[in-house]
């Protein structure tokens, strides 16, 4: 038998002896609330009043008229409140943290997504909140700040390290190991000492519950392949979830392949195979480091997707060969997202464009009765600065030289 | 082993000091000195921190330590050949501290024979947990190095008794909650602490975090074998230099 927290060879909990008792707090606090009759209809309530759940699935005709392929349905994790699937995560962790009498959550984020929707949760129930983000992330994302701080969060700017993501958890950890009598640790994304995969994964099954049925409804049938973007892995895990007991369905990781795997400037560990196994950040599964174990940099154009590791259940299922791994370019996700605004007047997050873009490079060996899902599990708007810098707008850049200089005066 | 180690040298004197460095900060050649200088302070045992790059039980000092380190390009043979000279050169143990990654990455059997050829004689790895840590104890005791784990005041009675059963050369006590270099209350709460982990192993405890003032160490005094002092005087060498390090542990005592 598997011991708890792993899942193949992957996930454990590598984690000072500190702050044992308090994994173990969360451990009975989650499964207590599992065991709950009421907890996820609770869970369910919330997302459909407060949030927009369930999300709708749209089918882009549009977009499989003009590549001849398969039928192409979006599942639209970019309606929920905050603008993606992490608020999921997050609401779901927020009611745990009521069931365990903390009164303040700390988070790490790299585009600021998770930091916004932890922020807005903790306004919503009440905590105190501090948000750990690596000071390049913050310089590129300061709207996200601006929100984050409006919704009443401190926000802090990390200076260690690589200034990104990787380096916003270890000093969340590192607040966490101090203050765990009052505080929780909410934790983005399915990596992170066990119980945190299972946990994370576990509120985004939501995704994959709603679109196995909405398919057979609109479709009348199971999808041929399921697309998700994969940084740490919650949205694909989300998603994946509804279909991992259809061997008939293909399940499709897509990673940030940067500036190619030539380059070393991507964030791309399983499709790569430049990802090897290791222990950081309280978990094992592969990691891009260097032969002696350091970690290395990472690059991708979207800030969620730039990271060392991925949840130790997608590498298992990644060994197993259950999920496909690939990885989409930078130059291939500005394409994609250029192309969903034009055909669908959708504007997906820089990350979920990724899924995007590894769909449609499979479309053509695919058939007009092949049904594809995409999870489209963030929007683009709310990351302006961002897309209009990847695209390079001239007429936006002019707008923030006059902007600037107004506030100059 | 360091336990009879330890026995022996509480003989001479009431409370051991065991000091940290990071390997390769400033320079390999001044932590070698800084070895030198500490060991001429009469420090009884010292760590050798390997450096990584995402050491999550590190505060600020220690955690820019290592990112120099890294930054200036020390590698982990770097280190073991480090571990080599000094253990040569200086007639008191040296440990190697660091986190699993390194380890695991190395292979662990590797990694330990290449330890006891380097002289070492004990492993501190914060985030192994002896439930993670079962052919990490293998390869160290086929190598007769111990492998030292951490007791933590957030521990259960129960989880103090059951980690005091793996216990080899000493237990290294972690004085409060948060991360290294940061300011310790040295108070009936750690006394208190410090008498649990007495009942719950025979083992001499080390305690660390925090340390870094004559009278931390004598409050340590008669509750605590060891004191272990790292990011204070690592701070000392930012500001004042190698010299100024052999004062502070003179100073101590």
């Amino acid at each position: 038998m598997e011991r708890p927290g792993y899942y193949g060879r992957f996930g454990g909990a590598f984690i000072p002896e500190i702050l044992s008792a308090t994994l173990e707090q969360l451990q009975v606090a989650f499964s207590g609330a599992k065991k709950d009759p009421d907890f996820w209809s609770t869970y369910q309530r919330l997302m459909s009043t407060y949030s927009c759940r369930p999300t709708p699935l749209t089918y882009a005709e549009n977009l499989s008229r003009h590549l001849g392929g398969p039928q192409i349905y979006l599942k639209r994790e970019d309606l929920n409140h905050t603008g993606a699937h992490k608020l999921n995560n997050v609401i779901g962790q927020g009611l745990i943290v009521g069931r365990m009498g903390k009164s303040r959550v700390i988070a790490e984020t790299g585009a600021g997504q998770h930091g916004v929707a932890t922020a807005t949760m903790a306004a919503k129930f009440g905590y105190s909140c501090t948000i750990y983000m690596g000071e390049v992330d913050v310089a590129r994302q300061r709207p996200n700040v601006f929100w984050m701080e409006q919704l009443g969060a401190r926000v802090v700017p990390v200076k260690d390290g690589a200034r990104i993501l990787k380096d916003a958890i270890n000093e969340a950890l590192r607040d966490w190991s101090a203050n765990m009598d009052t505080t929780h640790y909410v934790l983005g994304t399915a990596c992170g000492p066990h119980p945190f995969p299972e946990m994370v994964s576990y509120f985004q099954s939501i995704v994959g519950m709603e679109v196995r049925d909405q398919i057979l409804q609109q479709a009348g049938r199971s999808p041929s392949r399921v697309y998700a973007c994969v940084g740490g892995g919650s949205n694909a895990l989300g998603i994946f979830n509804g279909f991992f007991d259809n061997s008939e369905v293909e399940l499709v990781g897509v990673e940030a392949g940067g500036e190619g795997l030539q380059s070393d400037k991507h964030a791309t560990r399983l499709a790569s195979g430049r990802g090897s196994v290791g222990v950081a950040q309280g978990y094992k599964t592969y990691f891009l480091q260097d032969d002696d174990g350091q970690m290395l940099e990472t690059h991708s154009v979207a800030a969620g997707l730039d990271y060392i590791g991925v949840s130790p259940i997608l590498s298992a299922y990644h060994e197993e060969g259950r999920i496909r791994f690939e990885a989409a370019t930078d130059a291939e996700v500005l394409e994609a997202t250029r192309l969903v605004m034009k055909k669908e007047g959708i504007i997906p997050a820089l990350e979920s464009a990724h899924a995007l873009a590894g769909a449609f490079r499979e479309a053509g060996e695919m058939s007009r009765d092949d049904v594809i899902i995409v999870n489209l599990s963030g929007r683009g708007d709310k990351d302006i600065f961002t897309i209009a810098d990847a695209l390079g707008d001239a007429a936006w850049k002019s707008f923030i030289v006059t902007k600037a200089e107004e506030y100059r005066a | 082993m360091l336990e009879d180690y330890i026995r022996k040298r509480l003989r001479e004197k009431d409370i051991l000091l065991m000091a940290h460095i990071v390997v390769g900060y400033p320079s390999i050649e001044d932590s070698f000195e800084l070895v030198r200088t500490i060991v001429e302070a009469g420090v009884d045992l010292i760590e050798l921190q390997i450096p990584f790059s995402e050491p999550i039980a590190d505060g600020p000092v220690i955690l820019q330590a290592n990112q120099a380190a890294i930054a200036d390009s020390i590698r982990v043979d770097d280190c073991f050949k480090f571990a080599q000279k000094v253990t040569s050169a200086f007639d008191i143990p040296f440990l190697f501290m660091t986190y699993y990654n390194i380890l695991f990455k190395r292979g662990e059997e590797r990694f330990f024979a290449e330890a006891r050829e380097a002289g070492i004689r004990g492993t501190i790895v914060p985030d192994l947990p002896p439930e993670e840590g079962e052919s990490y104890m293998a390869a160290a005791a086929a190598n007769n190095i111990d492998p030292i784990f951490i007791l933590a005041p957030t521990s259960s009675p129960e989880r103090i008794n059951h980690l005091a059963r793996f216990g080899r050369g000493f237990f290294y006590c972690v004085a409060r909650k948060g991360v290294t270099g940061l300011d310790t209350d040295f108070s009936d709460e750690m006394t208190e602490f410090l008498n649990q982990c007495k009942r719950a192993t025979q083992l001499p405890l080390a305690l660390g975090f925090g340390v870094s003032s004559k009278e931390d160490v004598q409050f340590l005094r008669g509750k605590a074998e060891v004191a272990v002092v790292g990011s204070q005087a690592l701070r000392i060498l930012n500001a004042q230099g190698i010299q100024a390090v052999g004062d502070f542990f003179r100073g101590l005592k």
